[in-house]
């Protein structure tokens, strides 16, 4: 399988996962290491002073072997998710940010505008931005004349598990665009990843599906297995699909004939 | 030997004299709350007092965010305003 090459590095493994939502950050740790996924996404947030000493998560994630990759989920406007967005790079891990400013609190869809104007800005200030976005190739279109280092379409809403609902949409950002393709949230199992794969798309960000999966540590392996099998699946290019039988034996030479 | 300014040490000597620091303390913001500290209060010295490792948050003063290298040498004036964040799981 060819490596994905994200803002000058290569990364061997095209699964991204979500850190948030685990019951425990060991279960966390555990799936990560099943995932066999080597960037890994945090938010920014403010630490709660009145607390007693909170073990960080950075306790469970080692930035030598994984990228720690900042969100600016939960930002409204490109101002708020530029703010967070140096915050997480201050943090000193990383240029890469998940760029997310979203639009609609009920899909948690994006305000595309405002997310062309953060990209724009972010661009400028040396930040490798991927950027989550809709199903739309004129706004990916967009998103790469900004400087975006890859788009991230969504398969369905955020935490909604409920798969690819748009083919048509991702394929048309895949030949829009040279920058890679990172299908961001939605996906609910593992075949919903592997059918995304076979689209061609160069990875899978996802969160939920493992962290609220039965078994998270499990559905990780599964996820990494089926992001495998999927790109596998793509790289191998499929066979013509037909109507009709045909049959895998020989015809000739069959026994009594 | 000490090589600079104990973080721990700005807000205990002052809280000795109860009298003195109620007089002199002052109001701050952090993360949107105010809060009371006394004069001379470096960042460093905020962070150690609620427990907090200088290398596992970032700090924003006044909408200007603080290179580590900076918090020590940095004191805390009245009216600032404090973001003092860290990474959390997420999406």
């Amino acid at each position: 399988m060819s490596a994905l090459e994200l803002g000058g590095r290569a990364f061997g493994s095209r699964l991204i996962i979500g850190t948030g939502k685990y019951d425990s950050p060991r279960t966390m740790a555990d799936a990560l290491e099943a995932s066999g996924a080597e960037i890994i996404t945090v938010a920014v947030r403010r630490v709660d002073l009145d607390a007693t000493k909170e073990e960080s998560l950075l306790h469970w994630l080692d930035p030598a072997r994984v990228l720690v990759l900042p969100n600016t989920a939960g930002c409204y406007t490109a101002e708020e998710a530029v703010r967070v967005a140096r915050l997480g790079r201050a943090a000193g891990l990383s240029d890469f940010v998940k760029l997310e400013v979203i639009g609609d609190e009920k899909t948690l869809y994006p305000d595309v505008v405002e997310l062309i104007e953060a990209t724009r800005t972010l661009v400028a200030e040396g930040f490798v931005v991927l950027p989550y976005t809709s199903d739309d190739p004129v706004v990916a279109r967009r998103l790469e004349d900004a400087g975006a280092a890859a788009v991230m379409p969504l398969a369905s809403p955020i935490g909604s598990g409920l798969g690819l609902v748009d083919p048509l949409g991702i394929q048309f950002i895949r030949e829009a665009i040279s920058v890679p393709v990172i299908v961001d949230a939605g996906v609910g199992t593992a075949s919903d990843a592997a059918a995304t794969m076979e689209l061609g798309v160069d990875g899978i960000l996802m969160n939920t599906a493992i962290a609220k999966a039965q078994d998270p540590v499990r559905m990780a392996k599964a996820m990494r297995l089926a992001v495998q099998a999927g790109r596998l699946a793509f790289e191998a290019g499929r066979m013509e699909p037909r109507a009709y039988a045909t049959p895998s034996s020989p015809v000739a030479g069959r026994v009594g004939g | 030997m000490r090589f600079g300014p104990d973080p721990d040490e700005a807000l205990h000597s002052r809280s000795m004299n109860r009298t003195a620091s109620t007089e002199r303390s002052f109001e701050i913001v952090a993360n949107g709350e105010p809060r009371q500290v006394a004069p001379g209060t470096t960042i460093t010295a905020f962070l150690a007092a609620h427990d907090l490792d200088p290398d596992l948050v970032v700090v924003e003063r006044n909408g200007a965010i603080l290179r580590r290298a900076d918090l020590d040498a940095t004191a805390l004036e009245p009216g600032d305003a404090l973001e003092i964040v860290h990474f959390v799981g997420g999406g």
